[in-house]
């Protein structure tokens, strides 16, 4: 038959293994007491007594040798439960990087998002106060550095470990030419997406648990039909965005010279279906947060309930690679071509 | 997940798109427009000659079951008038899960050759999101049914052989479950029908019955199990056949006006149109897990309210935008000079409105996912 959309039996052990992983060693409370760094060593050090840091990598290289999909369920996983330990980035980032340290997880390799500037500085790379290896663009070039961490960054919004990181100074190796970095910003670009599907997820959980106990007017504030319908389109984008999410993994997997045959509705490009899959998840996080948030009332902008930090991680998350417009318009060049003139 | 189709699945496929480009013509589409029925009988009836048809029914067992989402997938996104054959394959479904045999050999082969279609005869003018409560009287008399009343928003019933209709036939159980569903020839004597014209074009009616008389043959799913019939329908029907890709030969209309008038190139149409994009992605891939679990022997009745839900707010959000991309242009209708799209960009603007009311309005389905999925109270 055509067509599997259930997760896989191992890909189910793997959901099954790291919820429960993070529901408990990461409850929300280990992401608060881990601000404003967002980085918590004691968690990285048994994340990687589970092999999560080399899970993707190649066999013949010590690594696990899971499948774009598994990652992204375990992507899932560290999004449902906003673990503040860097994976994404760093099964991102080991796309092209083999060396022993990055695979056991003793060492952490970080992305930078966006190239480096003319004094090759990487601005903001999304684990830079923490990645012991950046890899990115300098001029026309991937290039990967190895540096020592500053531990510290500006304080943000997503309470993410990001710094600038130099792209010059420290240990550093050009790997090829700036179009090899493709490959590891499509995987950060999914599995991001895939953090940001278990975001939307937790936070629509911690909505609708919400409502079913907060009572007003003598009845629980989830029989209101205004606000039964505002958490309704939740699941459907968050189905949405993890089915989005899987058939990129699967078009990155599995897919060679894919499809971009919008007119038809028949895309199978992998780097356009992980931007898509950005984009979506992104909405779907902003929305699912937005609105759990308001229906839990005052209590919902109190910094004591756990919703406000998905709502901060929602936006943190997706908008440290750039603005959504801008995402956009390079997935418009490469669904309809650029712009010619 | 594993999103590809078998090279059996992809040729099926690859020879619906081939009689696609024969049949479903300019002339045929001005057609549907004209006459407001949105059927296709040449289609039809060579879908049903080579078989496919057969193929693509749910339930007879005769090819991939994600045939049938293939299927209308392609004629949804070729524009082509497949609402008259979604009916008739979908009732072709039902009478198979749940007829006798009797009416399976009387009914089916007349819907997989592509010669019968099917109305649905559920609506009544004073019940919609409540059909539950439906008056329509069903009565025995001796061996036979005698039939009351009428409906409203009887799509199709112009050009039918069959009608399936929901009648109550017992006043005394709750409202649920005193319906009984009857299928029943349209030239039944006692049938009136009346045109409803519509924003969209599409021409629909209202019907009226007066002492039609039928016998325990026309009875499906049996006597007071009308209410299970009804959500039989409703599974394949929200979001399986259809209805959740209209927003795709928009785009490419759109498109095709856009790149001709030098407006492709603005920042703000290119993100709108890649979002647009990403919407309809995210509204088959809904579908097709909609049919993956038909496919697997499910019932998608809670999906198919999720895939509905979005699926119609991805189509007017993308008919809204390209009508305002288009400005003036997009005023303008079929077959005037300068018209966005050649006409469609101002059409989907008049025909989207209605996804969201007929099939089960989004709020009834809104409704269904909140207790059905999160679990919360019931609100009525
Ligand atoms: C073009 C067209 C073709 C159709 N074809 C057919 C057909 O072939 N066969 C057939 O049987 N029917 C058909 N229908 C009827 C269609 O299924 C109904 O219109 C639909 O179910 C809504 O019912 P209603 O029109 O009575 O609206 P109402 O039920 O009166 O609803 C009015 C408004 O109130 C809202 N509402 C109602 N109940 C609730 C609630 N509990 N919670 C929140 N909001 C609520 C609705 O969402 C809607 O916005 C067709 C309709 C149209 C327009």
């Amino acid at each position: 038959m055509s067509v599997d959309l259930g997760l896989s039996p191992d890909q189910e052990s793997i959901a099954e293994l790291f919820d429960g992983f993070f529901t408990n060693e990461a409850p929300p409370a280990v992401a608060r007491a881990a601000e404003p760094l967002g980085f918590d060593r004691d968690l990285w050090t048994k994340v990687i007594e589970l092999g999560a840091p080399g899970m993707g990598s190649a066999p013949e290289n010590g690594g696990g040798g899971a499948s774009l999909g598994d990652l992204v369920v375990v992507a899932e996983t560290v999004g449902r439960s906003i673990a503040p330990i860097p994976l994404v980035d760093h099964l991102a980032a080991l796309s092209l990087l083999t060396d022993e340290d990055l695979i056991s997880g003793e060492s952490i390799a970080g992305v930078a998002v966006r190239r480096a500037d003319a004094n090759g500085v990487w601005s903001l790379v999304p684990t830079g106060a923490v990645a012991n290896v950046v890899i990115g663009i300098d001029g026309d070039e991937t290039v990967v550095v190895r540096s020592t961490p500053p531990m510290s960054g500006p304080r943000n919004h997503g309470s993410m470990p990001i710094a600038d990181r130099s792209a010059r100074e420290g240990t550093r190796i050009v790997l090829g030419p700036a179009s090899l970095f493709d490959v590891v910003l499509d995987r950060w670009k999914l599995l991001t997406a895939a953090s940001l599907v278990g975001i939307a997820d937790a936070a629509k959980e911690l909505g609708v648990a919400y409502v079913k106990e907060r009572e007003q007017f003598g009845v629980p504030v989830g029989s209101f039909q205004a606000v039964q319908h505002g958490l309704a389109d939740l699941p459907v984008a968050i189905d949405g965005g993890r089915l989005l999410t899987h058939k990129a993994a699967w078009a990155l997997d599995t897919v060679t010279d894919g499809l971009i045959d919008w007119a038809n509705n028949d895309i199978t490009d992998g780097p356009a279906l992980a931007t898509m899959a950005l984009l979506f998840a992104a909405d779907a996080a902003v929305m699912a947060t937005d609105r759990s948030l308001h229906y839990h009332g005052g209590y919902g902008f109190a910094e004591e309930y756990d919703i406000q930090m998905y709502y901060r991680r929602a936006r943190g998350w997706s908008l440290i690679l750039d603005d959504p417009t801008t995402v956009s318009l390079s997935l418009a060049d490469r669904l309809f071509g650029p712009v010619e003139g | 997940m594993d999103f590809s189709l078998s090279p059996e699945v992809v040729e099926f496929r690859d020879e619906i798109r081939s009689i696609v480009r024969e049949f479903v013509t300019p002339e045929i589409a001005d057609r549907m427009h004209t006459t407001g029925v949105f059927d296709a009988p040449e289609l039809n009836l060579e879908l049903g000659r080579r078989g496919i048809l057969e193929r693509a029914c749910p339930g007879l067992g005769k090819g991939d079951p994600i045939e049938m989402y293939v299927m209308f997938n392609e004629l949804e996104k070729a524009g082509a008038p497949y609402d008259g054959l979604a009916v008739a394959l979908m009732i072709a479904a039902v009478v198979n899960k749940l007829g006798t045999d009797e009416q399976k050999e009387r009914i089916i082969p007349s819907i997989i050759s592509g010669e019968a279609l099917v109305c649905m005869g559920y609506s009544e003018a004073d019940f919609g999101s409540d059909v539950a409560s439906i008056k329509t009287r069903a009565v025995k008399d001796g061996d036979e049914w005698v039939i009351n009343g009428s409906k409203m928003w009887t799509t199709l019933a112009q050009v039918a052989e069959w009608l399936i209709l929901l009648t109550r036939t017992d006043l005394d159980l709750p409202k649920h479950k005193g319906l009984t569903m009857f299928i029943l020839p349209m030239n039944t004597p006692g049938i009136t029908v009346e045109p409803v014209h519509t924003l969209g074009t599409e021409v629909t009616n209202a019907t009226w019955y007066d002492d039609v008389r039928v016998g325990d043959e026309a009875v499906l799913g049996g006597e007071n199990n009308g209410w299970r019939t009804m959500t039989t329908v409703l599974a394949f029907e929200r979001g399986v056949m259809g209805g959740t890709n209209a927003g795709v030969p928009l785009l490419r209309h759109f498109h095709e006006w856009a790149v001709a008038n030098g407006v492709f190139d603005e920042p703000t149409t290119r993100e709108r149109m890649a979002r647009s994009v990403i919407d309809m992605q995210v509204a088959t891939l809904l579908t097709m897990r909609s049919a993956w679990i038909a496919a697997s022997g499910g019932m998608p009745g809670l999906e198919g309210s999720m895939t509905k839900v979005f699926a119609v707010e991805a189509y007017q959000r993308a008919s809204r935008w390209t009508q305002a991309t288009a400005g003036p242009a997009g005023l303008l209708q079929f077959h005037e000079e300068g018209a966005a799209g050649e006409g469609f960009v101002e059409y989907d603007a008049r025909h989207s409105p209605v996804m969201s009311i007929y099939g089960g309005t989004t709020e009834i389905n809104r409704n269904n996912i909140a207790e059905r999925h999160l679990g919360l109270p019931k609100s009525r």
